[in-house]
């Protein structure tokens, strides 16, 4: 199998021997993080829904944003050997998630430090 | 001498250990190691960005009788700083796929695209920033004024460092070519380039889309 890619390699030159690779899955990346944008500010400036929902709904916004720069861009599901990377980003994830609306929460009950 | 180095280097790159059907930053096992290692710092990043937007949410309201986020906020200046930063998040991407099918020209070539469109982003905000001390919203005059300059401030910071981060891979690349080394490098200063921009995402949502409705 080395032998091949060596042949290859020189009688093609480096980029024979690896396919192409094409932009249709940054492209459609590029797409579906403008259109999130897009929905996000419409609904935001368009006075479409009241506070609550709105927030909730321009958070799962951002949530989907994650997913897309992660599956299109960042190529989260590649690596060499096991997947470390992964669990090492959700864990990041759920602190970062939990640190912030945490403190809100504790914040919302409204009590005064003595 | 030269064809000896050349051989060396083609043994060293493409057989010994090296599989050609895996994207070239990741033939060389060290070089995995490293990207491995740049996701684990990327997941601690986000830590100091949850906690200081932990810290934007509590005290976004405590204006001090200051401007407010509905007050200060410029809707055409944060649009234009958003779209600049998702279009450069993809030009970023491009020059991934080009270190991929090995094509270094357009790898410069955009890199540089994405190293102007950041720097586009960080003369907006800068200005945003100008225009906003003028006005007298200073660090000093809130809690909320506190919380936003540090929160925006620190996202901006890691994009000027960026930008001088790529330009030095931008100089590695055109200087030394695509090796297994210098394709590590595109690759990850392009996750930082992409983290940078959902790091954005959650600025643009949380603190401007919030600031103007909330």
């Amino acid at each position: 199998m080395a032998a091949h890619g060596h042949a290859e390699q020189h009688h093609g030159g480096p980029v024979a021997a690896h396919e192409h690779h094409g932009a249709g899955k940054y492209i459609v990346g590029y797409i579906a993080s403008l259109v999130l944008t897009a929905i996000a500010f419409w609904l935001a400036l368009g006075h479409h829904m009241a506070g609550g929902p709105l927030a909730l709904t321009l958070l799962i916004l951002g949530g989907l944003q994650i997913v897309v720069q992660l599956f299109f861009f960042m190529h989260v599901t590649e690596g060499d050997g096991p997947p470390f990377h992964s669990v090492g980003l959700l864990l990041g994830l759920i602190f970062t998630f939990a640190i912030a609306l945490m403190s809100i929460w504790i914040m919302s009950f409204h009590y005064q430090v003595q | 001498m030269a064809v000896v180095e050349k051989a060396l280097r083609d043994a060293h790159g493409h057989l010994s250990g090296a599989d050609p059907a895996k994207p070239l930053e990741y033939q060389d096992p060290n070089q995995s190691l490293r990207i491995l290692g740049f996701w684990l710092f990327l997941a601690t990043d986000m830590l100091l960005f949850g906690c200081l937007f932990a810290t934007y949410l509590v005290l976004r309201t405590h204006t001090d009788g200051g401007p407010t986020a509905h007050e200060l906020f410029d809707i055409p200046g944060f649009t234009a700083e958003t779209f600049i930063l998702l279009t450069s998040s993809f030009t970023g991407g491009l020059a991934t796929l080009a270190m991929r099918n090995r094509n270094r020209k357009q790898v410069l070539a955009w890199l540089t695209v994405t190293i102007l469109l950041g720097l586009a982003f960080v003369g907006l905000e800068a200005q945003e920033f100008y225009k906003d001390v003028l006005e007298g919203a200073t660090m000093q005059r809130s809690a909320f004024l506190s919380a936003f300059f540090t929160l925006v401030g620190t996202h901006g910071s890691h994009v000027s460092l960026g930008i001088v981060w790529m330009f030095s891979i931008l100089l590695q690349v055109a200087k030394r070519g695509l090796t297994q080394v210098t394709a590590r490098k595109v690759f990850i200063v392009n996750l930082y380039w992409h983290f940078l921009d959902v790091v954005w995402v959650f600025i643009f949502t949380v603190v401007y889309l919030f600031g103007v409705v909330m």
